[in-house]
């Protein structure tokens, strides 16, 4: 059965991926948004850089995270001068880790959905006197609700599963950075194969009842 | 200072035009005190309503506009004014920019110098740093296909831009629009389950809910086979016969033109070949052939008698009488009809023995050419009413007819609107 430590290190994969998810969305919207309608140069470098975490090694990703965030690093150096410390090895830290590495996950369905309803539905709602924030939630929202829903199902699912990110930035402590995937990496290194199925089976079970929503919910994605 | 002069002679051909057209009894009278009130119940929803300059205050009803926009392989640069109310149409073959130039008035295209004044209000000025966004503009937009929010039933649809803009004295309210549109059976449905024509209906009736000064149609039946377009003219008449704002109706099909429009701007290869009221310009013959074989006139009459036992009516105008088939409307109504060129012939003596009924008294006033050779296109006057009339170039020269010729323009069909 789990543990009481296991069960710990399931909440706090739970909150990360929560809080990581609102982030994701949060800050995801407004780039993919701008990557659909700008009309800016820099559009192809920006998506770029988005797209980066899909083919990158998390261990890459991790160690220039732990160079930029550390107390040497110019990030690091600031969040010190804010008095919030140094962000590795905090629960902090492996949330601006898996922020950035779920990032493509919320952006892509997102921009996918923006680009499929064109601009018509904009110039309507502008002729009708909403104002591009007005219609942004009046109109965008409601008719790209199937892409908001794949890209918080898949930004959720994506920092649950993440491992390497995690170790790199994180490291491996108790109730503050030890999240499931680690924790079946220290139950595998323990030789304790029992527990670690158990973990495994709760994070397997979770992936394919993701999966099934995601379909469920969503036909046309599911075609693909 | 050459742009100002310019401009006073627009208005003053603006306003030969306005006093010959209600002479020729064609446009609705022009109300201008009732103008004036609506112009100040009106709310601005955002800040002072930006007035003219004194130069162009001077004639304050009416639309202003003036736009220039350069695209790769594609240049607009379009200026003209029309009245402060009625259907003024765009008119021009695909690709003459009509589109373009509607979209500029509704700020959804960015000109890189353009100016847009409706009834006094300013809502562009490049050249002051004026541009209101299209939010901000008081409009109403047609768009040609469906543009209804597919998430929204018919009834929240309407309410969207209702929800959104001020309140005004004259606004019209939700129940009004609805019935003038006859929609109150499709309020709860979703725009997926509308036909086509239901849907244009929805969406006119949702521009007439955002308490427009302006009302823009961007060819908004030509998604639409002929029943269905048939189908929602009436609807198109009957705002015609309520509103009291500008309209500017984008089209190709003179059938439209002629039955709608008030007052016409024709656009060629992104300019303005023509503007001006629309029995006027219908007949002018100096124009590119942009009606080509639909080139005619159209005539406002008034049913002046019924003949029941022939089953005819008899529409009275400026110039004569037509006889038509019997019209189940009453004496006195107006009525909207279309003289074809092709369908009118000449004759110097009065033909008695004529199966033809319709045989005016007209004079010539010019001749020009047509794009065919063979045939000219007369200009004439019978009382006051232009007509056009298309005979051959050998009719023309064996007839020995000439600028002044009185003579008798035999009508072989008069196509009837409304």
């Amino acid at each position: 059965m789990l543990s009481e430590a296991d069960l710990a290190t399931l909440l706090l994969t739970l909150k990360v991926a929560s809080i990581s998810t609102i982030l994701l969305l949060v800050f995801g919207t407004p780039i993919a948004w701008w990557l659909v309608r700008t009309p800016s140069r820099w559009r192809g470098v920006v998506n770029t850089l988005v797209a980066l975490p899909l083919v990158l090694p998390p261990t890459v990703l991790g160690f220039y995270l732990l160079v930029l965030m550390g107390p040497r690093g110019p990030v690091g150096q600031l969040t010190a001068q804010l008095g919030l410390g140094t962000l590795p090895f905090t629960f902090g830290g492996i949330i601006v880790a898996s922020v950035l590495y779920s990032l493509p996950f919320v952006v892509q369905p997102l921009q996918t959905a923006f680009a499929a309803i064109g601009a018509r539905p904009l110039e309507v709602a502008a002729t009708l006197r909403a104002n591009p924030l007005d219609t942004f939630f009046s109109v965008v929202v409601p008719l790209t609700r199937h892409g908001f829903m794949t890209a918080t199902v898949l930004g959720f699912a994506h920092t649950v599963g993440e491992f390497g990110v995690v170790l790199m930035v994180g490291g491996n402590i108790p109730d503050k950075t030890r999240v499931v995937s680690v924790q079946i990496y220290n139950h595998v290194e323990a030789m304790e194969y029992a527990q670690a199925h158990w973990l495994a089976a709760c994070l397997l079970v979770f992936a394919f009842a993701v999966l099934l929503l995601l379909y469920g919910l969503n036909p046309k994605q599911g075609k693909h | 200072m050459v742009n100002r002069l310019k401009k006073t002679l627009d208005k003053l051909v603006l306003r030969m035009g306005r006093q010959g057209a209600s002479g020729g009894g064609q446009m609705p009278h022009y109300e201008q005190g009732k103008h004036a009130s609506h112009r100040q119940n009106q709310q601005p929803y955002q800040g002072a309503v930006i007035r003219p300059e004194p130069a162009e205050a001077a004639n304050p009803s009416g639309l202003k506009a003036r736009f220039k926009i350069n695209y790769p392989g594609f240049d607009l640069d379009i200026n003209f004014a029309v009245p402060g109310r009625g259907i003024t149409a765009l008119f021009g073959h695909s690709g003459s920019g009509k589109t373009t130039c509607l979209r500029a008035v509704a700020g959804l295209e960015r000109a890189v110098d353009g100016y847009l004044e409706v009834n006094g209000e300013v809502w562009q000025d490049d050249r002051r740093g004026v541009f209101l966004p299209t939010h901000q503009r008081a409009l109403g937009y047609v768009f040609q296909e469906a543009s209804l929010f597919a998430h929204l039933s018919v009834r929240d649809n309407l309410n969207y831009g209702l929800k959104r803009s001020a309140a005004s004295a004259q606004s019209i309210v939700f129940e009004q629009a609805v019935e003038w549109l006859d929609i109150a059976a499709l309020l709860a449905r979703r725009p997926e389950r509308l036909s086509g024509g239901e849907r244009q209906r929805v969406a006119i009736a949702r521009a007439l809910l955002a308490k427009p000064r302006l009302l823009l149609f961007d060819e908004p039946l030509a998604a639409l086979d002929l029943k269905r377009k048939a189908e929602i003219l009436p609807y198109l008449e009957r705002l015609h016969d309520h509103l009291d704002i500008p309209m500017l109706y984008v089209s190709h099909s003179p059938d439209e033109v002629a039955r709608l429009a008030d007052h016409l701007v024709l656009l060629a290869e992104g300019k303005v070949a023509a503007a001006g009221p629309l029995q006027e310009t219908l007949a002018r013959i100096d124009l590119p052939a942009a009606f080509a074989d639909d080139a005619g006139v159209v005539i406002e009459a008034v049913i002046g008698g019924h003949d029941d036992q022939n089953h005819l009516s008899r529409l009275d105008f400026g110039g004569g009488a037509l006889f038509v088939t019997r019209q189940a409307k009453a004496l006195g109504s107006r009525l909207r009809c279309r003289i074809h060129a092709r369908d009118v012939s000449l004759n110097l003596e009065r033909a008695d023995n004529s199966s033809i009924l319709n045989i005016i008294q007209a004079r010539i006033i010019a001749v020009a050419d047509t794009d065919n050779p063979a045939n000219v296109l007369v200009r004439l006057d019978a009382s006051g009413t232009p007509l056009l009339a298309r005979i051959t170039r050998r009719s023309w020269y064996s007839l020995a007819l000439a600028p002044n010729t009185l003579l008798w323009a035999q009508i072989k069909a008069v196509a009837l609107f409304n």
